[in-house]
């Protein structure tokens, strides 16, 4: 057991001692408040804003998408639907297989839908794709904590003459934790993927101003300059990935402080 | 009906009238309450899957009195309790027939409002069930869902039903901290405030002392025998000392059906069953 613990700390921290020394020196104000400039991909001046912002669109739009989607999913399975009910194996078994699915599958679908509509490469595009990749997660994780929902907090409910719609109000408070677990886990997916938005947000130098223009991604630009013949523009695609690192870091601490407060209330 | 104006008539007034009139809307409240109701079950049969849990129960629940339910373990005595406020209804491959009247009323009607009964019928269950919230919202959350909303009202209702099941001098400096951090046998005392919140007519118990230490336990007993001026009781308990201790009416079950009902006197002093006699001197329990 603490050999492989070890083993994790070891490869974390070789991730991170990789990224840190080859994207240090790569790494400055410019990398984080700037549009790449003329020529920054053979190595002038500019930095990565384009790629961070999209990054955040997306992933914040996605989130909010998808909560709104998942969680009414999760309490119709459990609360609404009896507990061997068909309905709600059909549906538990379908998110395992769309849990498994490849995000490049998402993107091709996601770009075929996109063609169909007349779409182009956009942020939008990127949008929908993510939320699609990222319900699965929200559902089978958040489905686990409410599958352990205990039954006479149900009826404590429904003693006191409320509806099923009242009780999932009082039951969303004792799976808040894990709704705050699943929403760390997706957007953990969801701010890394590349093959998802490739062809769906597209690549753009500018930060979007509406919907339907492409967007950058961190992960691409990761993509992108990594595979240049210029060391110095391969030491930024490391600094980008340093701060793609960054943010899911950031975004967890808050995560554990959101999940602490809202675990106060919880009934064990 | 009647509740419902009611309800809201004393929320008008509770928004008009200072605080301290408070107390004098809610005992003419408590004085409106009607006397006779009564829960009359009529040939109540309940089939679980394919055996047959509940035969053929006939049996008279009197509002402000303490109906105890006696019987062995798997005799259903639980079933018919859940029955009564239809919280069977979660259960699966259920069904039900025969009649169960709640003030004339059949609560197994199709067009019965199974939120209307469950109001009228509270439910303290065998072991608490702290909602997760503050103990403030805890005791408010029924009475939010049943249309209050007037935050003076609630405050009082908080007090005055903490008060009646003497939990207020323990909590009122805490009234916003978690339910779940409060002892056991304070949490089962902030479900039956809780219950009480709603204003029901009767009281279902199930075993709800058996988890309590026996301090925490007595105190339900005492508040039980306290709340019988004002609600039906009907308790389901493991102790026959219990219910020789409080019981007005006393129910014998075995099996599925009613062996034995009268009052406590009668049943608890001169059975006339044969399998009462045996289980009240203990040859099986």
């Amino acid at each position: 057991m603490i050999i492989s613990v070890i083993i994790v700390f070891a490869f974390l921290g070789s991730i991170l001692i990789t990224i840190i020394r080859n994207g240090w020196p790569a790494m400055s104000w410019e990398m984080i408040t700037q549009l790449p400039g003329g020529g920054f991909y053979i190595g002038k001046e500019g930095g990565v804003l384009n790629a961070i912002v999209g990054s955040l669109y997306i992933v914040g739009a996605s989130t909010v998408l998808g909560l709104l989607i998942s969680i009414p999913i999760v309490f119709y399975i459990n609360i609404y639907l009896k507990k061997d009910s068909k309905l709600s194996n059909i549906t538990r078994l379908s998110f395992d297989v769309l849990y498994g699915i490849p995000s490049i599958v998402y993107g091709a679908f996601g770009f075929t839908i996109m063609i169909f509509l007349g779409l182009r490469t956009s942020l939008l595009g990127g949008i929908i794709v993510i939320t699609l990749l990222i319900i699965p997660i929200f559902v089978r994780s958040m489905d686990e904590v409410a599958r352990q929902l205990p039954k006479h907090l149900l009826e404590a409910t429904y003693s006191l003459g409320a509806t099923r719609y009242e009780t999932i109000k009082v039951a969303i408070r004792q799976i808040a934790p894990g709704i705050a677990t699943a929403t760390l886990l997706s957007i953990g997916r969801a701010i890394g993927d590349a093959a998802g938005v490739m062809f769906t947000a597209g690549f753009t130098d500018s930060i979007p101003t509406s919907l339907d223009q492409p967007a950058a991604t961190l992960p691409l630009a990761i993509f992108f300059q990594l595979s240049s013949p210029l060391p110095e523009v391969r030491e930024r695609a490391y600094a980008a990935a340093l701060l793609l690192t960054l943010i899911v870091l950031i975004l967890s601490i808050i995560g554990r402080m959101i999940t602490h407060r809202f675990s106060k209330n919880k009934i064990k | 009906m009647m509740e419902k104006e009611k309800s809201t008539f004393s929320q008008i007034l509770g928004y008009f009238i200072p605080t301290n009139r408070q107390e004098e809307v809610s005992l003419s409240e408590e004085d409106g309450r009607t006397g006779d109701a009564v829960i009359q079950i009529e040939n109540l049969n309940v089939y679980i899957q394919d055996s047959h849990i509940l035969k053929n129960i006939n049996l008279t629940l009197y509002d402000k009195k303490i109906t105890c339910i006696i019987g062995p373990s798997g005799c259903g005595k639980t079933t018919l309790l859940r029955s009564i406020n239809r919280m069977i209804d979660t259960t699966e491959h259920l069904r039900v027939e025969g009649r169960v009247l709640v003030s004339g009323e059949d609560i197994y009607e199709h067009k019965a409002e199974i939120t209307h009964i469950r109001k009228k019928i509270g439910l303290l269950s065998q072991r608490p069930t702290p909602l997760p919230m503050s103990i403030y919202d805890n005791i408010t959350y029924g009475c939010r869902i049943h249309g209050v909303r007037n935050r003076k009202v609630l405050d009082a209702t908080v007090e005055k039903y903490l008060k009646n099941v003497n939990l207020w001098d323990e909590v009122k400096d805490r009234l916003h901290s978690p339910a779940s951090a409060l002892s056991i046998g304070q949490q089962q005392r902030l479900c039956l405030a809780r219950g009480l919140a709603v204003e029901p007519q009767f009281i279902l118990a199930d075993e709800s002392t058996s988890a309590l230490d026996p301090i925490s336990s007595k105190h339900i007993e005492d508040l039980f025998s306290k709340l019988r001026e004002r609600y039906g009781i009907i308790m389901v308990t493991h102790t026959l000392r219990q219910a020789l201790r409080i019981a007005d009416y006393a129910v014998f079950m075995y099996m599925g059906e009613v062996i034995e009902q009268g009052t406590a006197e009668e049943v608890f002093k001169n059975p006339q069953n044969e399998l009462t006699k045996q289980y009240l001197s203990g040859v099986f329990s």
